[in-house]
């Protein structure tokens, strides 16, 4: 079983935005892989072992994501590929990983449910889209059986248990499996490990990202005693105006 | 600029956000056409209301299979409400059907994908330019969407929806050509809580962390979110522990809401927290350490043992 685990390279979640020169100041921040892009690695190098499942790592992106696709090789990825390109839009990445999915017949295409920088949440449902494939999406267990797998979604109030034949898009999430911190001897193999840089293909781009801000601070926290609750009541409904 | 809403349903009635979205369609529109797709069973005279917010005609696809809310084919349904309405601009509420269903619907039609909208285009000078959530709410963008044709999936609270009373609506049925794989995935079971309020649909939420010790305390919780007609929320490690279902669980690995009031009790604010939930209107924190990140990030505060203060306020809130 091929698996392709797609892997974003995004700001650590203690991370403090900030934006300078109408783009993300990385002054001082540490990239990861995404939060959600852990769970799927950690799932595919799970069936790595109980399916004998191959997993390659993507990753659309300059030069600098290497440290993290290389972190993805020692959690477990056999090999990876970098598509050489700044990450435009979800668009973009979802051409580059629909171009090489077309030719190497993937089994399976994890990827998180969304990047934790951008939050679009779309590559997968474009990936699935442009190769004619179902998306899971959030998907919380995914077990492979012969060519069926059964996975559970996250639906409102809720989760469903659906089955679908391979090949299959899914976007994961938690408890899927537990994120896993690389050893020593992964991070020594990780280095020997083949990392394939290609080049990008260029669709048509239809987003172009204006400018970026911040939210407004809270203003200062107003305080009540607890045998003053009628007096937040009275605030809820008079001043913040919420009940 | 001929725009198409998606409405979703649930048990029969029209989603809240959804009507959300239908207002939002018809302020984008501009006096131009709306139309709407269905794809849930629906009465005639419950579709009806959309007429209230702008909406004209309305495109019913009835197929039993489509009852289970599967994402291809809706897809596939809305692509096919854009081919014969026209549209240009595709909105939805965001849902998880819809996150799901965005993407897809942008291939099929070509149109640029904007996700986690939280506020009405502006349309000036020919362009069309949205603000979007990211970062899971630490930051925003200003995206323009290029090209003749645009799908956006609209944030809980991006426009307060005001009902007029001129309300006809052209009903119309819509036949859909799915696709052969559309249908591949089967529905085994589905376990949903019944009853309760939907946590991203919710516009009052009541949530609590690891301060509670264990889930045998939460009946406080649950008697201060009925009596305010609230949801019930929960920190990462607390879903973690079981002690409460892992679709309450919010932050930024978990769902994002914005309420217009959010309680917090017994949580810290951790960053990834903060994350999912800082965009709510107003933020009420109960903790017993005053040092507590997350009165930084609240409106209103009490320092006190949760114990004490949620049977406090529930019951002020009683007696208001
Ligand atoms: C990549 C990543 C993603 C994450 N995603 C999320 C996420 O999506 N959502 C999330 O919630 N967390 C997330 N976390 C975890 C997060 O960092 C915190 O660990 C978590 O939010 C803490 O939960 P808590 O506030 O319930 O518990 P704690 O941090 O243990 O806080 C408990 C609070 O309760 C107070 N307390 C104790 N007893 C009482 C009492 N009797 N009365 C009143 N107050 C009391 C304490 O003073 C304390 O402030 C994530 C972490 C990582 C690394
Ligand atoms: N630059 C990228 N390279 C590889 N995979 C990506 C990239 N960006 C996003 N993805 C994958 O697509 C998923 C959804 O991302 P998004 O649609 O950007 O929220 C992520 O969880 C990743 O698995």
């Amino acid at each position: 079983m091929k698996i392709l685990v797609c892997i974003s390279h995004v700001p650590d979640t203690t991370s403090k935005i900030k934006f300078s020169d109408n783009a993300l100041d990385t002054n001082g921040m540490s990239f990861v892989i995404g939060p959600y892009d852990d769970y799927a690695l950690a799932r595919a190098v799970e069936l790595k072992e109980s399916h004998k499942a191959t997993v390659t790592a993507i990753n659309v992106g300059k030069s600098d994501t290497e440290p993290t696709i290389r972190k993805a090789l020692a959690i477990g990825a056999d090999d990876a590929i970098r598509v050489d390109a700044e990450p435009i839009d979800a668009f973009f990445v979802a051409t580059q990983i629909a171009e090489i999915a077309k030719s190497e017949n993937y089994d399976l295409i994890l990827m998180g449910r969304e990047a934790s920088d951008y939050n679009g949440g779309q590559v997968h449902g474009m990936v699935a889209e442009m190769l004619d494939m179902q998306a899971i999406v959030p998907c919380m267990t995914l077990d492979i059986d012969g060519n069926t797998a059964t996975m559970t979604r996250e639906i409102e109030g809720g989760k469903e248990i659906i089955t679908c034949d391979l090949p299959f898009v899914a976007g994961c999430q938690e408890p899927i499996a537990e994120w896993k911190i690389p050893n020593m001897r992964g991070i020594m193999m990780a280095r020997k490990k083949p990392l394939k840089v290609v080049e990008a293909v260029q669709p048509e781009v239809l987003i172009e990202t204006k400018s970026y801000e911040l939210p407004p601070a809270r203003s200062n926290c107003k305080m009540f005693t607890s045998d003053d609750m009628a007096s937040l009541v009275r605030a809820l409904k008079e001043e913040a105006k919420v009940i | 600029m001929s725009v198409l809403v998606y409405i979703e349903a649930d048990n029969g009635t029209i989603k809240g956000s959804s009507i959300e979205a239908a207002f939002y369609a018809s302020q984008a529109a501009k006096g131009q056409a709306v139309t709407a797709v269905v794809t849930d069973k629906l009465e005639d005279s419950a579709i009806g209301e959309l007429g209230k917010y702008g909406v004209q005609k309305v495109l019913k696809v009835s197929d039993e299979r489509l009852a289970e809310k599967p994402v291809a084919p809706i897809a596939t349904a809305i692509a096919a409400g854009v081919a014969e309405s026209g549209a240009n601009l595709v909105i939805m509420a965001r849902s998880s059907l819809t996150d799901a269903v965005a993407p897809r619907l942008g291939i099929k039609i070509k149109a640029a994908v904007a996700s986690n909208v939280v506020a009405l285009p502006s349309q000036e000078g020919g362009e069309f330019v949205v603000k979007r959530s990211i970062f899971t709410g630490k930051a925003f963008v200003d995206v323009a969407l290029k090209g003749d044709k645009k799908v956006i999936t609209i944030k809980k609270n991006s426009v307060s929806p005001q009902a007029t009373d001129s309300a006809s609506v052209d009903i119309a049925s819509l036949d859909v050509n799915f696709g052969d794989k559309d249908f591949s995935i089967t529905l085994k079971d589905v376990k949903k809580q019944e009853g309760d309020i939907l946590l991203p649909e919710a516009d009052l939420v009541v949530s609590a962390g690891r301060g509670l010790k264990g889930p045998e305390n939460w009946s406080m919780i649950e008697d201060l979110a009925k009596t305010l007609g609230a949801a019930t929320a929960c920190s990462k490690p607390v879903s973690d522990m079981d002690w409460r279902p892992h679709h309450e669980h919010v932050g930024q690995t978990g769902i994002k809401v914005s309420p217009s009031l959010y309680i917090a009790v017994g949580i810290s604010g951790a960053i990834q927290h903060l994350a999912g939930v800082s965009s709510s209107k107003t933020i009420v924190v109960i903790n017993k350490d005053e040092e507590a990140p997350f009165f930084k990030n609240a409106d209103y505060g009490i320092v006190g043992d949760a114990f004490d203060v949620v049977p406090k306020l529930t019951e002020a809130l009683k007696n208001a």
